[in-house]
């Protein structure tokens, strides 16, 4: 098995800006408010869990940190800068997966994960076809994505998390369709991440089976309250 | 860790390439339809080589412009669907990068082959010797600027369900110059004139096109792209 370790460097937090901080964020979708007064920080090393009911906006809070979606009101700040004036570092060092995988699904797995990685800033030295094998899909390389099921969609998109030298992992409901060994090899991936010096934003409905995972309510009322 | 110059432009090429060729039926869409409603002209109209002669060029220049339109909502629709739309807006690149990488893979799907089969059509319609080079010359011009000029509608229209109407209200009155210059540097050769200054113009379209629209596109897929 390949030797996936991560290393980036080390900060003392205490000297640093977090790695990403939210003051303030307010967003509204057709005149409703959908949230408002979100205020949260991710430092290295955490794992950010956010809960809520169904249309709390768990995807759009991830959206609006992607900076895909702009927010009504608030910052985003990464690294004590405003996410505006330092993009292209904050862009290349974040790895989204959303809600949709973003498999095209006439394409092989292979194929699919080569684009992706060429899309993005760049990626370690895992090879794809050692990701491939790492997400369990080594017999499925040369096969159109559309004979693939749901679960193995998501696993073609994780296989990016473990190329990847993005720093700060944001995913959106990582665990779907995912079978149990699936669940338990993602979470061992965002704890060694995240004992790199990563960090993971992530929503899901589910118990993590993590040690130290922060969570962040969303209520269902437009307003957001820290737990 | 390698960090390289990498604009995007060449991993959407090449993605949007690959995926034409695995769906070649969808992509042959516009050829055909380009073929056959060409013949369906003398049918509809007269046998007369004659007659068909003063309408050959002008016909041929419409039915490449329906045809392009006719595949330009694909061009971000499938992309919005799939989630992939989503990581080229977070991408670390230049936004207008990827998406020029994607409008010329789409004239290298529609316009170039359409540019390649037009002496053909040329000679079902009785089009006189001497318009054949200028109708290359010019349909290769042109049709890069539909694919341009569609593009930006494609963006504009990509998260309405049915916006291929829409689209072609929004893009016909672009699409004017174009069609004007591009018979006309046919109908200039035909009249024994010199028809490189309106093939000049359509080049001096393509030159705008290149460097303005996918900055439109870009900005548009920014608005449209919320929900």
């Amino acid at each position: 098995m390949p030797d996936i370790q991560k290393s980036f460097a080390r900060e003392d937090p205490l000297s640093q800006p977090p790695l990403v901080s939210v003051e303030n964020l307010a967003f509204e979708r057709d005149d409703t408010c959908l949230f408002e007064n979100i205020d949260l920080t991710v430092n290295a090393g955490d794992i950010l869990q956010i809960e809520g009911p169904n249309g709390s906006g768990k995807t759009t809070l991830l959206r609006l940190l992607t900076t895909a979606l702009e927010p009504r009101s608030g910052f985003i700040r990464y690294r004590g800068q405003s996410v505006t004036a330092c993009r292209h570092e904050y862009l290349s060092d974040l790895l989204y997966v959303g809600h949709q995988p973003a498999v095209k699904l006439t394409l092989t797995a292979e194929e699919n994960l080569r684009w992706m990685v060429a899309a993005s800033a760049g990626s370690n030295n895992l090879s794809i076809q050692e990701a491939l094998q790492l997400v369990g899909l080594s017999g499925y390389t040369d096969l159109p994505c559309y004979a693939l099921s749901a679960g193995q969609h998501r696993r073609v998109a994780l296989a990016r998390l473990l190329m990847s030298q993005a720093k700060l992992w944001y995913l959106d409901e990582p665990f779907t369709a995912i079978d149990k060994q699936g669940v338990a090899f993602l979470e061992s991936c965002l704890q060694r991440h995240v004992d790199a010096g990563g960090a993971v934003v992530l929503s899901t409905h589910q118990d993590l089976a993590l040690g130290a995972v922060r969570k962040y309510k969303l209520e269902g009322q437009g307003r957001g309250l820290r737990s | 860790m390698t960090q390289q110059f990498n604009s995007g432009f060449s991993a959407w090429l090449k993605r949007d390439l690959v995926l034409a060729y695995r769906r070649r039926g969808d992509a042959a869409g516009p050829l055909l339809f380009f073929v056959m409603v060409s013949t369906l002209i003398p049918l509809g109209l007269t046998p007369e080589s004659a007659r068909l002669a003063d309408v050959a060029a002008g016909m041929i220049w419409v039915m490449a412009l329906l045809a392009t339109l006719l595949s330009m909502d694909a061009l971000f629709a499938d992309d919005h669907r799939d989630g992939s739309l989503e990581q080229l807006l977070i991408s670390p690149q230049l936004l207008p990068m990827p998406i020029l990488g994607k409008m010329t893979a789409h004239w290298l799907i529609t316009g170039l082959p359409l540019t390649l089969a037009s002496p053909l059509l040329g000679l079902m319609l009785s089009l006189p010797a001497a318009g054949f080079v200028p109708m290359l010359c010019s349909l290769a011009v042109g049709t890069a600027c539909l694919s341009l000029i569609g593009g930006v509608g494609a963006a504009l229209t990509v998260s309405l369900r049915k916006g291929g109407l829409l689209l072609s209200l929004l893009v016909m009155p672009l699409y004017m110059p174009v069609i004007i210059f591009g018979s006309a540097t046919v109908g200039y050769a035909l009249d024994g004139l010199n028809w490189l200054p309106p093939l000049a113009a359509l080049g001096a379209m393509l030159a705008a096109s290149v460097a303005l629209c996918p900055l439109a596109a870009a900005g548009a897929l920014r608005i449209t792209s919320v929900n």
